[in-house]
């Protein structure tokens, strides 16, 4: 979980672009059971997330992270 | 929830696939001609779905070792090497692959799946970083999961991403162990392992690379050593997996290095010392493959020859293909629905393919998996093109042609090829035809 708003959004701004059509996705959404991405998009949008983002996030710190806001958070921790 | 349950919504996800045809995770061979034929279901198909690449499995000397371990030695070796003992056919296999790749160290595993696993989890743990193709075989993400270590994936075959990776783990303590493919099970392409290895060189001590060669032993490079005797990197790749499951013909798997103490790795290695050892009968066919190899490059040139005959027809033709030309050739599907439907009218017109649908696949791809051997005559290739140009434009996957049974090869090319089962010598009227291929 993250206290910055700004990190969330650009994540899920991200995600957004990631599934496309008119899925209705929030800082609070499930990342896969809100919005169908199998298992190797979720492990795409992780490589955008670090491009993004200037950050290398290992695969071993996904495993807490079900929410946008989860997201954002991990990125917060890498970054420091 | 119920295991019963869980169960059931495996079998709920299969339906899809099972309402436009057959299982393909459960195919059912009645019997196996030949490296190039087989019986499924009473229908005669050709196999171009085997990863046989050098059409080995047939191999009258290979089945006479293993015939001969298998006498001297029995079947099986009831437990591991390091509870158990070391057999001849082991020790024999480790020397020939050793001398094979010119280096210190051989270790064999009992598969190619635990080649990876035993090595990878043997050379890195906790506190260390292994940085991987994001496009990796599940073994080697199996392999890092088990090991403890921290995962970083870099962008496939991206030298720039992995570069970019490596310099933020500057300063960390720990291993660092770059894993990449000579080629990519998937799509047939290949690591640019010049780059690769120039990158992971420049990194510093402490920073080693791990080469998977599975489907690039005895397709690439002038003595079939891989992608990276084909790229001259060897001297800059500390270790290279391999199995014996492809173009060795029979099943295993191992690691080489030249890295002082190397030996050691089988102590470290949970997958080698809990699993029992390969049977000596493997062991000993493994190792006359091996020695065939040696012997005999004429076989690669004969493969590359057949994979680009086939790349290059299936290109013409119209099919959306992978990038580049090897004994793996990925045609892409519009969706999945379609490549099941292509793979099931593929079978019932003769021709036994693989099937590759998401998430299984990279990029969410669709794929019919195309394997090419070195047994394959060139009329079988024509008449497997023409058979997948026939049914592939009947569903819209590519624009019909106006040719009419273009390159068609006589049956009989198929036909001759299946009757060497019947005879008592059978393995050395196949291994006839592969030699008078080759």
């Amino acid at each position: 979980m993250t206290d910055s708003p700004d990190l969330a959004e650009k994540v899920l701004g991200l995600l957004k672009e990631k599934v496309g059509g008119d899925v209705v996705l929030t800082v609070d959404s499930d990342i896969v059971a809100d919005t169908g991405l199998d298992s190797v998009s979720v492990m795409d949008l992780v490589m955008e997330i670090e491009d993004e983002f200037d950050v290398t996030i290992p695969l071993d710190r996904m495993a807490t992270v079900k929410t946008v806001k989860d997201m954002a958070g991990v990125i917060e921790t890498v970054q420091q | 929830m119920k295991l019963e349950e869980r169960f059931a919504e495996v079998e709920q996800r299969l339906q899809p696939l099972k309402a436009i045809g057959r299982n393909p995770g459960s195919m059912m061979f009645d019997s196996i001609v030949s490296p190039t034929v087989g019986i499924l279901d009473g229908l005669e198909v050709l196999l171009f779905g085997t990863n046989n690449y050098l059409g080995m499995t047939f191999d009258p000397a290979c089945i006479d070792a293993s015939v001969e371990a298998t006498r001297n030695y029995g079947v099986g070796t009831t437990g591991s090497r390091v509870a158990n003992g070391t057999y001849g056919p082991h020790k024999a296999l480790e020397r020939r692959v050793a001398a094979f790749y010119g280096r210190r160290g051989a270790i064999v595993f009992s598969t190619g799946y635990s080649a990876n696993l035993g090595t990878i989890c043997g050379l890195a743990g906790q506190g260390d970083q292994i940085l991987i193709d994001a496009d990796s075989h599940a073994s080697i993400y199996d392999a890092c999961r088990m090991s403890g270590a921290e995962i970083i994936r870099f962008r496939h075959n991206s030298a720039a991403d992995l570069e970019k990776k490596l310099r933020r783990l500057e300063g960390r303590d720990g291993i660092k162990l770059v894993v990449t493919e000579g080629i990519f099970s998937m799509l047939g392409d290949s690591a640019p392992l010049a780059e690769i290895s120039a990158v992971t060189r420049n990194a510093g001590p402490g920073v080693y690379l791990l080469v998977d060669e599975a489907h690039s032993l005895g397709v690439l490079g002038e003595n079939g050593r891989g992608k990276c005797e084909a790229e001259g990197v060897e001297d800059d790749v500390d270790f290279i997996v391999g199995t014996f499951s492809k173009s060795v013909g029979c099943v295993g798997g191992f690691c080489v290095s030249n890295i002082e103490g190397f030996d050691a790795l089988r102590l470290l290695s949970r997958p080698y010392m809990f699993t029992a050892s390969m049977t000596p009968g493997t062991a000993a066919a493994a190792e006359e493959g091996f020695r065939q190899m040696q012997e005999n490059p004429a076989r690669f040139q004969r493969l590359m020859r057949n994979a680009e005959a086939l790349y290059a027809g299936l290109a013409k033709r119209g099919f959306d293909l992978g990038p580049e030309p090897s004994p793996v050739v990925a045609v892409k599907c519009p969706d999945a629905p379609r490549a099941v439907m292509l793979w099931n009218q593929l079978i019932d017109a003769g021709l036994y393919t693989n099937i590759a649908i998401p998430p299984a696949t990279p990029n969410a791809l669709s794929l019919l998996r195309v394997s090419v051997s070195a047994a394959h005559s060139s009329g079988q290739i024509a008449r497997a093109m023409d058979i997948l140009e026939r049914t592939a434009a009947g569903l819209g996957i590519i624009e019909p042609s106006e040719r009419a049974t273009p390159e068609l090869v006589a049956e009989g090319d198929v036909e001759n090829t299946s009757r060497t089962m019947a005879q008592p010598r059978i393995a050395d009227t196949v291994e006839s035809r592969t030699k008078a291929a080759v």
